[in-house]
């Protein structure tokens, strides 16, 4: 990319805007499954269906490696939802967000002849949520706003991104 | 709002200078500084509101755990360790091995070697599988297996073979084999022999109980207890007067979540309890007891005419009959003692109901026309009126959705499978303050138990589902999952080396037994039946 320097005006508050509550949501995702000391994805993973149903179930048959992913993601959704808040990070952190929601929508992705057995809230045809959020996640990262309303600013000295 | 960088840009050398500018060196001016300051407030905002949050939920749930007195703690681990010195080794017997009989000896800690070798294959085919593993993982119980005794000779070779195997649990040493009898009386005359277990179809297990405590051995009889309630009182008799540990086949009583369960009632969580739903649904053949017809099987390597000492009526060689026994109410007792009884030890186990006043059972053969005559539909309302209660059970074979077990109480109802949830009752009278005050709300769980696990079995049947969600497969205990057989069989040999009752002993047979048999009866005669207590029959 050659240039992704600097927004202005409204766009740069528009897209700070976005970050910061991506950032939010993330964060307490990622919070509250830290706080909550009965979370565990295994259960996420073991209703799985989409291409990478056979990892998935892989993952949460093992309580070791289920340990490892549970902490892997209280940890990383907390993580990058702090970075995208301050914007300290903040490009690796969009990247990072872009790939765990990648890996969640695909987990039950909603394809046709995919049925999740969770209840959806709303109707969905490969299109949802998660996928959004994901791709606001890379829109994020193709524009980001950390070094100029965030701590990226005091991180990114004569701009190396 | 103008960026602080534009006026620059046309100077700069490179536009990615403009990103470094606003935050480098000394020209960090003040507005740059806000911007990157801009967004503290936002977590902070975050933190302070999250907080709330937590702090609310929590003043809610100590409330609520205040009022219900309960703990979120789960069974022991494991107590009483098992005495592994050889003089306090325990030999068994094995009387049937047939499906069940062999999972009970695999659990007691001799698998048979082409079980060993199935999940060797089962774990190389599929990385996922970790049962022989997990298997193996149980503690050693100290046994021998000395003695086998099966009417078809290519179960008994199994179990022969199973006897010496190396590969066990618990690190434990290869077995020195066992002797294979004809009868079961042969067996009991050994004077090495501690204990047997007796997992025949239901018609063999009234007789071998009665002579194995006659010999003084101990016995682990699979359920239900007895064919026919008139073999109940003399079994009941029999082991009461030899002083044998006697444990009934009922693993549920392991299961971590009607411990819970049990004390959630005893809490009085539940309010007056007047309806307790208990249910089976199956929709499989295996479930319905259409088993394999093994190719060996036929009147050479069958002892017919023993397998038909005891049944209902004499009738010529049937590999079906001898096979698929559970069809036939000349040797088991259908749903009534196969799954009924499953269903009612766990109310019993968790509220201690006892025998019934009364039992009205209906049904019929809906689905399975091969000629069986126990039903595969069938219902049974028990009435407890000293203790105001009904408790109902409604079986299918030919369906499968899950309706679970529900006690429905006045201020809240349970639902009991692998877990315990708990739900107030909108209208419910101990709680409507709590209710009013929105501390609870009945739409969401005032309590729930999930077993201590973090980890799931990948490679679980919709059979064993089934059976896991009643306790019959597997628990946990510390986090770690446990057969509820090796559990179930360990307790009872614990028993047998410190003394105490086994968790289903033949106090609760008996019960277990007069009901479901009161259920049975009530079916074939067409009628309601009664329990009368004084001349101890079901009239």
């Amino acid at each position: 990319m050659s240039n992704s320097a600097s927004l202005t005006g409204a766009r740069l508050w528009a897209m700070a805007a976005l970050r910061i509550l991506i950032g939010w949501h993330l964060l307490y995702e990622g919070i509250a499954k830290l706080w909550n000391p009965y979370w565990t994805s295994a259960g996420f993973l073991a209703d799985s269906q989409g291409p990478l149903a056979g990892l998935y179930l892989w993952m949460a048959g093992d309580p070791g490696r289920l340990t490892v992913v549970d902490v892997l993601n209280q940890w990383g959704l907390t993580l990058i939802g702090l970075a995208l808040i301050l914007g300290v990070f903040s490009r690796f952190a969009t990247l990072m967000g872009a790939v765990l929601l990648g890996l969640y929508y695909l987990g039950t992705p909603p394809w046709p002849g995919i049925e999740s057995s969770a209840p959806a809230e709303g109707s969905y045809l490969i299109v949802n949520k998660t996928l959004i959020e994901c791709v606001a996640m890379i829109v994020l990262w193709l524009f980001p706003t950390g070094h100029q309303v965030g701590f990226d600013a005091y991180l990114t000295r004569g701009g190396n991104r | 709002m103008s960026d602080q960088n534009d006026p620059k840009a046309p100077e700069d050398k490179s536009p990615k200078q403009s990103a470094g500018d606003s935050g480098s060196g000394a020209g960090v001016d003040r507005r740059s500084l806000f911007k990157g300051l801009a967004t503290i407030p936002v977590l902070g905002a975050l933190g302070a509101t999250a907080w709330a949050k937590r702090s609310a939920d929590d003043a809610k749930r100590q409330a609520i755990v205040d009022e219900l007195g309960v703990t979120g703690d789960a069974p022991a681990i494991i107590d009483r360790l098992t005495s592994r010195p050889p003089s306090d080794r325990i030999n068994v017997g094995i009387i049937g091995y047939g499906g069940e009989g062999e999972a009970l000896v695999r659990a007691a800690g001799f698998p048979a070697p082409d079980w060993v070798d199935t999940q060797r294959q089962a774990q190389i085919n599929d990385p996922r599988n970790r049962r022989l593993e997990e298997y193996l993982a149980h503690g050693d119980l100290n046994l021998e297996l000395t003695g086998v005794c099966d009417l078809f000779d290519h179960r008994a070779n199994r179990a022969v073979a199973a006897s010496s195997i190396e590969t066990r649990p618990g690190g434990a040493p290869a077995g020195r084999g066992a002797t294979r009898y004809q009868r079961y009386t042969e067996m009991l005359e050994d004077p090495d022999l501690d204990a047997v277990i007796i997992a025949t179809p239901d018609h063999w297990h009234a007789q071998i109980t009665i002579d194995a405590a006659a010999a003084g051995k101990h016995v682990y009889c699979e359920k239900a207890m007895t064919r026919t309630a008139d073999e109940v009182l003399p079994v009941v008799n029999a082991v009461k007067e030899s002083g044998i540990k006697f444990q009934l086949g009922h693993q549920n009583r392991q299961l971590e979540s009607h411990e819970k369960a049990r004390e959630v009632y005893e809490k009085e969580i539940l309010g007056p309890v007047t309806l307790i739903e208990t249910t089976t649904n199956r929709n499989d053949r295996w479930g319905a007891w259409v088993w394999d017809i093994h190719p060996d099987g036929n009147p050479d390597t069958i002892d017919w005419a023993q397998f038909q000492e005891n049944a209902g009526h004499d009738v010529p060689f049937s590999l079906e009959r001898f096979f698929r026994w559970r069809c036939w109410f000349d040797y088991g007792t259908g749903l009534g003692g196969d799954l009924l009884s499953h269903e009612y030890d766990a109310v019993n186990q968790i509220m201690r109901v006892g025998i019934p006043k009364s039992a009205m059972a209906s049904g019929g053969i809906y689905h399975y026309k091969d000629g069986r005559d126990v039903p595969d539909t069938f219902q049974v309302a028990y009435e407890y009126p000293e203790r105001d209660l009904t408790l109902l059970y409604s079986a299918t074979l030919a369906s499968g959705r899950g309706r679970g077990k529900v006690f429905m109480g006045h201020d809240a109802a349970m639902e009991v499978g692998s877990g315990v949830r708990v739900l107030a009752e909108p209208l419910s009278t101990r709680y409507a303050d709590m209710i009013e005050e929105e501390v609870v709300d009945p739409d969401r769980p005032l309590l729930t138990y999930r077993p201590g696990f973090r980890g799931l079995d990948a490679v679980t049947t919709a059979t064993e589902e089934y059976f896991a969600s009643r306790g019959l497969l597997f628990t946990y205990r510390g986090g770690q999952r446990v057969s509820t057989l090796w559990l179930h069989i360990k307790d009872w040999l614990d028993t047998i080396r410190f003394g105490g009752e086994p968790a289903c002993n033949i106090d609760r047979g008996f019960e277990e037994a007069i009901t479901c048999h009161m259920a049975t009866m009530s079916y074939q005669l067409g009628r309601k039946v009664e329990w009368d207590p004084v001349q101890q029959q079901i009239v």
